[in-house]
């Protein structure tokens, strides 16, 4: 009993930490970037305009729930609530602490890679099922985007499994204890973190919602709460691949005097203010150098990383 | 590579400059004098209204929000007997005062003019009247216009000659 109660209170936990997360990012994002354009941001609702979040989401709530006719109802509505499902769920298998994690799964990275695969369907199926032409190419940019940046974002954390192995991030985060990966795996970390960022689709990597040629990409034709669910799943996930690099590349809770749950969100949000320093400093690609990078560029330095971490591990042996 | 760095680097810092921003409401920003503001009507010297009721700031108004009527008092000097300025149509262009012929009708600096309720922005005469000259102080529109008014007949007007016989010969 009690015991059930422990995880129920974890899960529950996670899930409205995660949430609240989620929507300060709002706050968080616009801030910073007003700060760094020169400007104040949100500063008026509440202290430093902390409640900003708050009445963003009144305001989106009470928006009407407007479906286009055109539309294909059942699949526009589902859309949406995919990207945010797949994002939550993979938050099950972040390690916070040594005790604080919703499942410690022995192939949590592989579960990872496959929930992220399946939140592609969102961002397509929205496009697809919104019949707009703008909609459309967003949804096959970012199909195509996201299938062939997962491929050495899989390929990029083969180094981290090889070094700690395991697929475990409990055991991975265990086997950073004298060493962080960010220094064997400095080539594996960059290509994971580009490969995040366009995961995400965060700029400079927003593609598919490119407002200067697609209007708004996949979600053109939503509004009101469906709009914000794809806002609170691209959030969502800019925390879990800030999270995830936390736990792969930089010790997740391993730190000195603050307690782990201080340490890995610390981290955390490091990595949070440096996707939206992203933003606010660099330009968005073509659409052919982008995918041009990631397979002429990108894929033979996940292989090169995978190829010489082997080889120094078996050189060591 | 290097370039892209350089980029983050850049605007990083600056998160330590000034910020452009003027916050409003306690910071209020330089008003330029000739600013094209809230309307006013303004009163001469002795205290009278200005307005003479022509009608040509009405006529010259491109979006007609001003409306007037004319009357005479007991001096025979005309004045509005309403003055009306319907604020949400007033464009603030200014031709309105270009147009006045006695300096009555002044475009001033102030713009915080937001209400909740648009019949609000109706402005009446008692709203635009206000106590002083505005703009041109020690004008006083009968004082130099040749136009007999009781207690003040042709050619008694500051720097005016009196009126010419038409009808004799001399010079």
């Amino acid at each position: 009993m009690n015991e059930t109660l422990k995880y129920l209170l974890i899960v529950f936990g996670v899930l409205g930490v995660m949430m609240s997360i989620a929507a300060g990012l709002i706050w968080v994002e616009r801030r910073l970037l007003g700060l760094w354009q020169d400007r104040y941001g949100p500063n008026r609702v509440g202290p430093m305009g902390v409640l900003q979040p708050l009445a963003d989401v009144i305001k989106i709530l009470a928006k009407e729930d407007w479906v286009p006719p055109f539309a294909d109802k059942p699949v526009f509505m589902l859309a949406p609530a995919i990207i945010v499902i797949t994002v939550l769920l993979s938050f099950a298998v972040v390690p916070f602490t040594p005790g604080i994690a919703v499942a410690n799964l022995n192939i949590g990275l592989l579960y990872f890679l496959a929930m992220s695969s399946l939140g592609v369907y969102s961002v397509a199926l929205g496009g697809w099922s919104s019949g707009n032409k703008y909609a459309l190419i967003g949804a096959l940019r970012a199909s195509a985007q996201m299938i062939s940046y997962e491929v050495f974002m899989g390929l990029s954390i083969m180094g981290v499994v090889m070094l700690s192995g395991s697929f475990n991030l409990h055991e991975i985060v265990e086997a950073q204890k004298r060493l962080w990966f960010i220094v064997p795996q400095f080539l594996g970390f960059v290509v994971f973190f580009i490969a995040g960022v366009a995961e995400t689709h965060r700029l400079p990597f927003d593609l598919p919602e490119a407002e200067s040629e697609l209007v708004a990409g996949f979600h053109s034709e939503y509004s009101g709460m469906k709009f914000g669910l794809f806002f609170v799943g691209e959030y969502l996930g800019i925390t879990l691949i800030s999270m995830l690099i936390t736990t792969l590349f930089f010790g997740g809770w391993l730190g000195p005097v603050l307690p782990p749950v201080v340490w890995f969100f610390i981290k955390t949000f490091f990595f949070i203010g440096f996707f939206i320093l992203l933003r606010a400093a660099l330009p968005r690609p073509r659409y052919d150098q982008l995918i041009r990078t990631g397979w002429k560029l990108m894929l033979p330095l996940a292989l090169l990383n995978i190829v010489v971490t082997g080889g120094v591990i078996l050189a060591a042996r | 590579m290097i370039s892209i760095l350089k980029a983050l680097w850049t605007v990083f810092v600056h998160l330590f400059k000034r910020k452009v921003t003027v916050l409003y409401p306690e910071e209020k920003p330089y008003i330029p004098p000739r600013w094209r503001g809230r309307i006013i009507l303004a009163r001469d010297p002795d205290g009278g209204e200005r307005c003479v009721a022509c009608h040509l700031c009405a006529i010259a108004c491109p979006v007609d929000c001003i409306s007037l009527q004319a009357t005479e008092d007991e001096y025979g000097r005309r004045y509005p007997e309403f003055f009306r300025i319907n604020f949400s149509r007033c464009i603030f262009c200014g031709y309105c005062e270009e147009a006045c012929p006695t300096y009555a009708i002044q475009l001033t600096t102030d713009f915080e003019m937001s209400e909740y309720n648009r019949r609000n922005l109706v402005y009446e005469k008692e709203d635009l009247l206000i106590s002083g000259t505005g703009k041109y102080p020690g004008y006083n529109f009968y004082k130099v216009a040749g136009l007999s008014i009781k207690g003040k007949d042709k050619g008694e007007a500051e720097n005016e000659l009196p009126p010419v016989d038409v009808k004799g010969l001399m010079p």
